[in-house]
């Protein structure tokens, strides 16, 4: 009888304490941390770091054995000095109320982070979690600008271009697109659709390659010397760390941990091997055997074709993205060739004509409650077609902008720092004339 | 016939089969080895600089008729020479071939080389 008295009293006690909860948190509308969605945005930032490694070893792999070093430099520099710059100046020009009429972002209490220590925003993670996470897409951006001058830059000017094209290229059109003030994401019935980076990351930085290739003009020796890669290997697991840190790069651009995360991480899966598999397929038509740089080639335009659309497809549209930007990219790569400009990586060849392909060709394969949405906040009805040219438009100012500064900061850095290296500096290797260091030192017994 | 095997430093063998090839001088074995002649390797490891006691170098063999011998040494002395006269640019041992055989034909000595 005591027992069970004790026991309703208890319960009592819970009942009303639980009561007292809801109502106090009811009452205090303050946003708290949600510690799913943190933990799933912690995990996330750390996926995207990884791929800046994973891009190291992808293009180190593919020069030749004296710049190695050099090459994988380039992503470790993009690291260093933009890990240095974002928090510095960086997330304040890309994520602060627009300012010079909405031209780029900035916020004095944002620089060094020092406004948003107490900060938990709207989408209940701390504020640090989102801004590091973001430092993530501006650090790997200029690293893959490096593909296409690869084994013929001085180190000190590619150290100082990506700084500056960071400040001013980067920044701008990431304000543009993902800043809530952005004029790109607030253009037409819901915005550009760029969900995790095909204009801020793989448009502005594959155009800059582009520019950039044609510009410093192509190695010694192309397209008459065979470059064969140092090391495959070393290729694939870059590309496979790339493909694993993408999970992070799409599936933690919902800035969430919930339907929307799943059917970005679904639809990432299935592009990625859907542009493998399309490459792989159209080699074994033309040469009769499928080649791992093929494989790897394919995997990446796969994933950069989705990075835009990875928010409003489903995976059939995924299927077809992924498709798309394989047979797109290969034939950039066969056009290249004759044309014979040296994007040495590729980099405008799977990362420009990829995200050129996501950005524009999403719209055909947008879910349809999506469509309906857009339609309802326009108050009427809102076509493919519409939206096809919001994205034309968006992809347009991507191009033209990242073109005509990146022309104007590569002109600048190559006349007062240097960007193109002297000849004999190339022929020793980057690793040697600007690094004074060697690659595979364990290979000899020293 | 001759065997000449050049020990040149890493960074100059672009420098040298480029210029073997301008001179038609086109078969060539290249290896990459490690030894210590009178240089010290000066790299930076950490901060501090150090210096190993082998060292990479690349070693190259041409087996040519004795015609041959003299402009292939001048090329490679010339390429392979950084002009600044520090230590180590290499050496060029110069052996006589007692025998060449082709494989694919058995052909043998100066018309197999």
């Amino acid at each position: 009888m005591r027992k069970k008295l004790l026991t309703s009293l208890l319960l009592l006690l819970a009942v009303s304490l639980c009561q007292q909860g809801t109502a106090n948190a009811a009452a205090a509308a303050v946003v708290v941390t949600d510690t799913g969605i943190t933990s799933w945005m912690l995990t996330s930032t750390a996926l995207v770091l990884l791929m800046v490694p994973g891009l190291a070893m992808f293009y180190g792999g593919l020069v030749r054995t004296k710049n190695v070093i050099g090459t994988m430099m380039h992503s470790f520099a993009s690291m260093v000095i933009i890990g240095v710059l974002w928090p510095l100046i960086g997330y304040s020009l890309s994520f602060g109320p627009g300012i010079l009429g909405g031209f780029i972002g900035w916020d004095s209490k944002y620089f060094m982070l020092q406004g948003i220590d107490d900060a938990i925003m709207s989408t209940h993670i701390p504020e640090y979690v989102f801004a590091m996470f973001q430092g993530k897409f501006a650090i790997i951006t200029p690293a893959l600008i490096a593909g296409a001058f690869a084994e013929r830059v001085n180190f000190k000017g590619f150290a100082v271009f990506i700084a500056l094209w960071s400040i001013f290229v980067y920044s701008p059109i990431c304000h543009w697109v993902w800043a809530s003030d952005g004029f790109l994401f607030n253009l037409g019935a819901a915005g550009a659709i760029d969900f995790a980076g095909g204009t801020v990351v793989h448009i502005s930085s594959g155009i800059t390659a582009l520019v950039a290739a044609l510009y410093l003009g192509k190695r010694r020796g192309y397209p008459n010397n065979v470059m064969q890669p140092n090391n495959l290997v070393m290729t694939l697991i870059g590309a496979g760390l790339l493909w694993v840190g993408w999970f992070g790069f799409n599936a933690g651009s919902a800035i969430a941990s919930n339907l929307a995360t799943a059917r970005a991480l679904t639809v990432t899966q299935v592009a990625a091997a859907a542009g493998a598999f399309t490459w792989m397929v159209i080699e074994i038509i033309q040469h009769g055997k499928a080649t791992s740089l093929g494989v790897a080639s394919g995997i990446l335009a796969g994933l950069v074709a989705i990075t835009p659309a990875a928010g409003v497809v489903q995976p059939s549209g995924a299927f077809a993205l992924g498709a798309l930007a394989a047979i797109f990219c290969y034939t950039a790569i066969l056009i290249k060739n004759k044309l014979g400009y040296d994007d040495s990586l590729d980099a405008f060849g799977v990362h420009g004509v990829g995200g050129i392909v996501g950005a524009l060709a999403l719209v055909f394969f947008i879910r349809p409650a999506w469509m309906a949405e857009a339609a309802v906040k326009v108050g009427g009805s809102w076509t493919v077609w519409q939206q096809l040219g919001v994205q034309a438009t968006a992809v347009g100012v991507t191009i033209v902008y990242a073109a005509f500064m990146s022309f104007i900061l590569l002109f600048l850095v190559e006349k007062t720092i240097g960007l193109r290296i002297s000849e004999n500096d190339e022929m020793s290797g980057l690793d040697h004339s600007m690094h004074g260091e060697h690659g595979y030192g364990l290979i000899n017994l020293n | 016939m001759k065997l000449i095997t050049a020990i040149i430093q890493p960074d100059r063998l672009d420098h040298v089969r480029e210029a073997l090839i301008q001179a038609d001088i086109t078969r060539i074995t290249v290896s990459r080895v490690t030894g210590h002649g009178r240089q010290e390797d000066i790299e930076i490891y950490r901060g501090q600089k150090i210096a190993p006691n082998l060292i990479p170098k690349i070693r190259i063999d041409i087996a040519v008729n004795n015609e041959f011998v003299d402009i292939t040494v001048d090329t490679i002395i010339h390429a392979a020479s950084h002009g600044v006269g520090e230590i180590g640019d290499g050496k060029i041992f110069i052996t006589p071939l007692e025998e060449c055989i082709r494989i694919r034909t058995r052909e043998r000595g100066g018309r197999a080389i």
